[in-house]
């Protein structure tokens, strides 16, 4: 989980930093979008790094579903008769909403895909100009595709509140006083990604990007 | 004070079980929780019906016997107390209090509130010992500890292994239980020859009695009744990954 969770995160640190790019204007945009599929030409031939790191992605997407599909049959095995009442003590709510919330991601992922790349449920789906996808994909009257959106990053929040602490402790974090900077850290990682993936659809909404 | 219990009862192994109520009437608010079970059983002697079985042994927290889930929280709801510790001065009168065993794939129901935790023996026997020569007591001195390491083995070593981190995980794990015994003898001098072999004997152990896996949401350690730091399994997760990346001995030899 801890290992192919963090190469996850790596990709969406680097999505969040392209896509913060909108705020540099149109024709930077789409230079960065065109570049991104000419990343190691010459040495590589055009799109082949992007297919690599889909290959990557996709792969370490797959191995992290296993895990958790590992964990969650263990832990139904391990308690056949449930408790009649029950109380949780520990009050976390990221860590309690690790499958649900994995599943929501999912989802909106495979969304985003259709939207954003391939172009499908784009109002626009022009290749060729993905500031204009953005615009148009966050407008005003298409409220609904915003408010999924949002709540998918809060989701994704969450889960890296939860899942950035969990990884620092499967690979090894053993003292008191570093528990409390890896939550820490978790806490201000997990708000900075919402705040630069949220930064963009709000910006669209409220006309700061057109 | 006047309660009324809704306790486990099954009658053995194979019983189905269910949730059965009872009224206790003059409940001292000095009693144990455990003693107030005493006044219950005692009446359900008298009346010629079969009394609650439950474990219990020491009564002064320090034997790890009784396990009870009270109102849905291992040992009650006093924190960094176990059920025989807890006094009905946390309840008032009027309360319904439901008391269920365990619930845990290793640690089978017996009878009523009693389970069979011999998943936890099978663990320390995978591991969760030194091969030092035993005998009378060294001389303290002959084998310096620092201070830090020392008073960090010994908040794992407080572990009575009663089995309430697994009755509180919400996936079944008995991880701070193995961490604790793993770390209370890796982070000692003695405990170095079998470090790496141990922790990997003790999580095979751990896995194949049946227990869930962690993913360190933190309910044991909030639930502990000893008070183990839930950074204990990191301790264990580092040794598991310098143990497995060595590849060197044969699993709890």
């Amino acid at each position: 989980m801890a290992v192919t969770g963090i190469i996850l995160v790596l990709f969406l640190i680097a999505h969040m930093l392209g896509n913060l790019k909108i705020f540099t204007g149109e024709t930077s945009f789409d230079h960065y979008a065109h570049w991104l599929r000419e990343i190691g030409t010459p040495l590589l031939p055009s799109t082949w790094y992007l297919w690599i790191q889909r290959t990557v992605l996709t792969v370490a997407v797959l191995a992290h579903i296993v895990s958790a599909t590992v964990l969650a049959t263990r832990a139904r095995a391990a308690r056949p008769v449930p408790y009649a009442h029950r109380r949780k003590i520990h009050v976390n709510y990221a860590a309690r909403t690790m499958r649900w919330g994995g599943v929501i991601i999912l989802l909106f992922v495979i969304y985003h895909i259709l939207d954003l790349t391939t172009g499908h449920l784009n109002p626009q789906g022009d290749a060729a100009n993905p500031y204009g996808n953005v615009v148009q994909d966050f407008a005003a009257d298409r409220w609904y595709v915003t408010l999924f959106y949002t709540l998918a990053i809060v989701t994704l929040g969450f889960h890296l509140r939860h899942g950035a602490f969990s990884a620092f402790r499967s690979l090894g974090q053993q003292t008191p006083k570093g528990e409390r900077r890896a939550r820490a850290a978790a806490l201000v990682f997990a708000v900075a990604l919402c705040a630069g993936y949220l930064v963009v659809p709000f910006a669209v909404l409220t006309g700061l990007v057109a | 004070m006047n309660l009324t219990l809704r306790i486990w009862r099954q009658k053995g192994p194979e019983d189905k079980g269910q949730m059965v109520t009872y009224q206790v009437q003059d409940v001292s608010p000095d009693m144990s929780f455990l003693e107030m079970l005493d006044v219950l059983n005692e009446r359900l002697i008298l009346d010629g019906d079969e009394p609650v079985a439950f474990d219990h042994d020491c009564r002064e927290g320090i034997c790890g016997m009784c396990s009870l889930m009270i109102n849905g929280e291992a040992h009650g709801p006093q924190r960094g107390t176990t059920a025989c510790q807890l006094h009905m001065r946390q309840f008032s009168d009027g309360d319904t209090i439901d008391i269920e065993p365990w619930r845990a794939r290793a640690f089978p129901v017996v009878k009523d509130l009693v389970v069979d935790r011999n998943a936890f023996d099978k663990i320390i026997a995978a591991g969760g010992y030194i091969t030092a020569p035993t005998g009378s007591a060294p001389e303290a001195h002959s084998t310096p500890v620092a201070k830090a390491d020392a008073d960090a083995a010994f908040s794992s070593a407080a572990c009575i292994g009663c089995g309430a981190c697994v009755a509180a995980c919400p996936n079944g794990s008995g991880m701070l239980f193995t961490a604790a015994k793993i770390t209370q003898l890796s982070l000692l001098p003695q405990g170095q020859p079998e470090r790496y072999t141990r922790v990997i004997g003790m999580v095979d152990a751990h896995d194949e009695a049946g227990f869930g896996g962690c993913t360190n949401i933190g309910e044991c350690a909030a639930a502990c009744p000893k008070g183990i730091p839930l950074n204990t399994i990191g301790r264990l997760n580092r040794d598991y990954l310098k143990a497995t990346s060595k590849r060197a001995g044969t699993p709890g030899s």
